[in-house]
């Protein structure tokens, strides 16, 4: 193509701002295939080469994949979230309402409910997919584990997010998930072996010093409890996560990449 | 006719007899050993990981779904918004299950030739992240957002009236991907279902790559070369968790009793629960006395029995059946496998007794909330 017949598109793709920011054009040959994957900071997750099965939707039935986009997904809607929703026990309910009521075409809480309920499916199904392959098997042991704690986080996020709409459906839920905690051997108030954990008269652990006085910062589902597992939905278990998937990630690549048979 | 399917679809769904069908078949449907897989084959039971299969199976599930919405009260359940997730599972989890089978089954049978297994490509032979795999992503991405879009567009997500501490709903149900822990709160006191099972089922998710140390099956699906690994893997994910959510979500009407899908959700079912501890029927029922002050002779029975299950029977199995299996694993692996194991089966072994003898606890101490 002449200069002259280039087109604002091409102009564009040459102009300094452009090259600056994409360090190449659309790769034309394997040389800046490869190079499209080691200089983009999001792609490099991946290798620049995988074995053939590995490209195939049905051997990794793209679960791991869909479960971190969901990840993405939740994040993006759930910071969204954060700007109408106030944690207090005052306004909870009526923020959840006014998102339904007032916004034209809200979909942003619907977006955040499914989508979490979808990722706890991805993340079974992942796991379903890692067992049937047998990738858990030596040397990808550890990664494996990690991918368990990761399971284990997703379910707790979603049990954080369950009590914040702060209608009937939320509270009785975690009532029933939390009262477990009373029932902690030694930990719980009703718990077995608590009653031995005394001083003379005066029990160590009684209900307002137990595991589920831990979980609700109280004796039943109230404010207190609101603020805390606010703060673990939107803060302390993402972070964890993000850690616990950047060790997930690196760890796909430093034992050996995708599984495959040898 | 319709009521004789429906109250015959209502007897079927019944925990002791679902169980009772399921665990007839599990184990040559998923052969946990040789013996097993000669009794699937004989039964042909490998047609079901076919095309014809899934077909079948997807159509045959469609038709009871929409038989069943043409029911109220199946309908009331059903098409509740938050069980769409679990109506989603119906045919999720049967689907990647029919997926990775067909596909272990294929490569079961290469191996049987002597061939390599599906997956298997030269090692120099590998494709470009750019393009073959990131536009397999792009469209999965596009995919899950349209979904998600059409799913949140066509269902509210759900809210009831605001959080009132003084009147709980009948019945109070937890998420449901926890339905399965409530579902062994029937069974078994809190700190055993709410705390141990859930830790031990974390646990022994984690223990699985260190006890597995059988090499072969890794990097492609197959079934023949770890039939106890999967099989077994296998009954704890389809059978206590995912069919004890279903039981937990369709099945679990008020006061958490057991209601039938096409049953009406009756406030004022009771069920007579005259539950009688080991204890009691032993010294009471049995020999006609007072239980006995002391706990330890109380409670002599359920303590023998308890050791004799965790204690005996691993040693027991050891010298036996799992001979082999021990000499695989070596003592340590075979120590924590037997265990998580028995631990497992605890679970449908306390449903019989309670189904059967309406037996409360094998070993009841009251006095330090220490129930089993």
């Amino acid at each position: 193509m002449s200069k002259k017949d280039a087109t604002w598109l091409t102009k564009l793709r040459e102009s300094q701002v452009y090259t600056s920011i994409f360090r190449m054009g659309i790769p034309k040959n394997r040389r800046e295939r490869m190079l499209a994957i080691l200089t983009n900071v999001f792609l490099h997750l991946h290798p620049v080469g995988i074995p053939k099965h590995a490209a195939k939707l049905t051997y990794t039935w793209c679960m791991g994949g869909l479960s971190f986009f969901l990840f993405l997904t939740l994040i993006v809607t759930g910071i969204l979230l954060m700007f109408y929703y106030r944690p207090t026990i005052e306004y909870a309910y009526g923020d959840i309402i006014d998102l339904r009521e007032q916004t034209p075409l809200g979909i942003m809480r619907e977006l955040h409910r499914w989508g979490g309920h979808a990722m706890v499916i991805a993340v079974w199904l992942h796991m379903f997919r890692v067992f049937m392959t047998g990738s858990y098997k030596k040397p990808r042991e550890f990664n494996w584990v990690v991918g368990v704690v990761l399971l284990v986080l997703t379910m707790f996020m979603s049990f954080t997010g369950y009590l914040l709409p702060w209608d009937q459906l939320a509270m009785w839920a975690v009532t029933v998930g939390t009262n477990m905690g009373a029932a902690t051997p030694l930990v719980g108030v009703e718990g077995p072996g608590t009653a031995l954990l005394s001083i003379g008269d005066v029990n160590l652990v009684h209900s307002g010093a137990d595991a589920r006085f831990a979980l609700l910062g109280g004796r039943f589902v109230g404010d207190a409890a609101l603020l805390r597992f606010y703060v673990l939905h939107c803060v302390a278990v993402p972070f964890i996560m993000v850690i616990g998937m950047m060790i997930h990630f690196w760890r796909v690549r430093k034992d050996g990449g995708i599984s495959g048979p040898l | 006719m319709l009521d004789v399917v429906k109250s015959g679809v209502n007897f079927l769904a019944n925990p002791p007899v679902l169980l009772t069908l399921i665990l007839a078949g599990f184990f040559i449907l998923f052969p946990i050993n040789e013996r097993c897989l000669r009794w699937n084959q004989r039964l042909g039971l490998e047609a079901i990981w076919t095309r014809r299969g899934v077909i079948i199976g997807g159509v045959l599930t469609t038709l009871f779904l929409l038989f069943g919405i043409s029911d109220p009260n199946f309908r009331a359940v059903v098409m509740k918004p938050d069980n769409a997730p679990i109506v989603g599972l119906i045919y999720l989890v049967p689907f990647f299950l029919w997926l990775a089978m067909k596909q272990a089954v294929e490569n079961d049978r290469r191996i049987l030739d002597g061939k390599k297994p599906n997956e298997y490509h030269d090692p120099e032979d590998k494709v470009l992240v750019w393009p073959d795999l990131v536009y397999i992503e792009l469209i999965a991405l596009v995919l899950m957002t349209v979904f998600l879009v059409v799913w949140s567009l066509a269902i509210d997500a759900p809210l009831e009236g605001p959080a009132n501490p003084t009147t709980s709903p009948n019945p109070a149900k937890a998420p449901w991907y926890f339905l399965a822990l409530q579902e062994m709160l029937v069974y078994f006191d809190p700190w055993i279902a709410g705390v141990v099972l859930p830790a031990v089922i974390v646990l022994a998710l984690m223990a699985i790559p260190y006890i597995d140390n059988n090499p072969k099956g890794q990097g492609y699906y197959s079934f023949r070369e770890r039939k106890m690994a999967i099989s077994l893997f296998l009954f704890c994910w389809l059978v206590i968790w995912i069919l004890l959510i279903g039981v937990g979500t369709f099945l679990r009407g008020p006061n958490w009793n057991f209601f039938g899908p096409f049953e009406y959700w009756d406030v004022n079912k009771t069920l007579a629960l005259n539950n009688v501890n080991l204890s009691e029927y032993i010294y009471v029922i049995g020999l006609g006395m007072e239980l006995p002050k002391s706990i330890i002779l109380r409670e002599f029975c359920g303590i023998l029995l308890l050791g004799a299950y965790f204690l005996g029977l691993p040693l027991l199995l050891a010298r036996t059946w799992l001979n082999k299996l021990l000499l695989d694993l070596g003592a340590m692996r075979y120590s924590v496998f037997i265990m998580l194991t028995l631990i497992m089966f605890a679970l449908p072994i306390k449903m019989y007794l309670r189904w059967l003898f309406t037996l409360k606890y094998i070993l009841a101490i009251p006095e330090f909330s220490f129930n089993i």
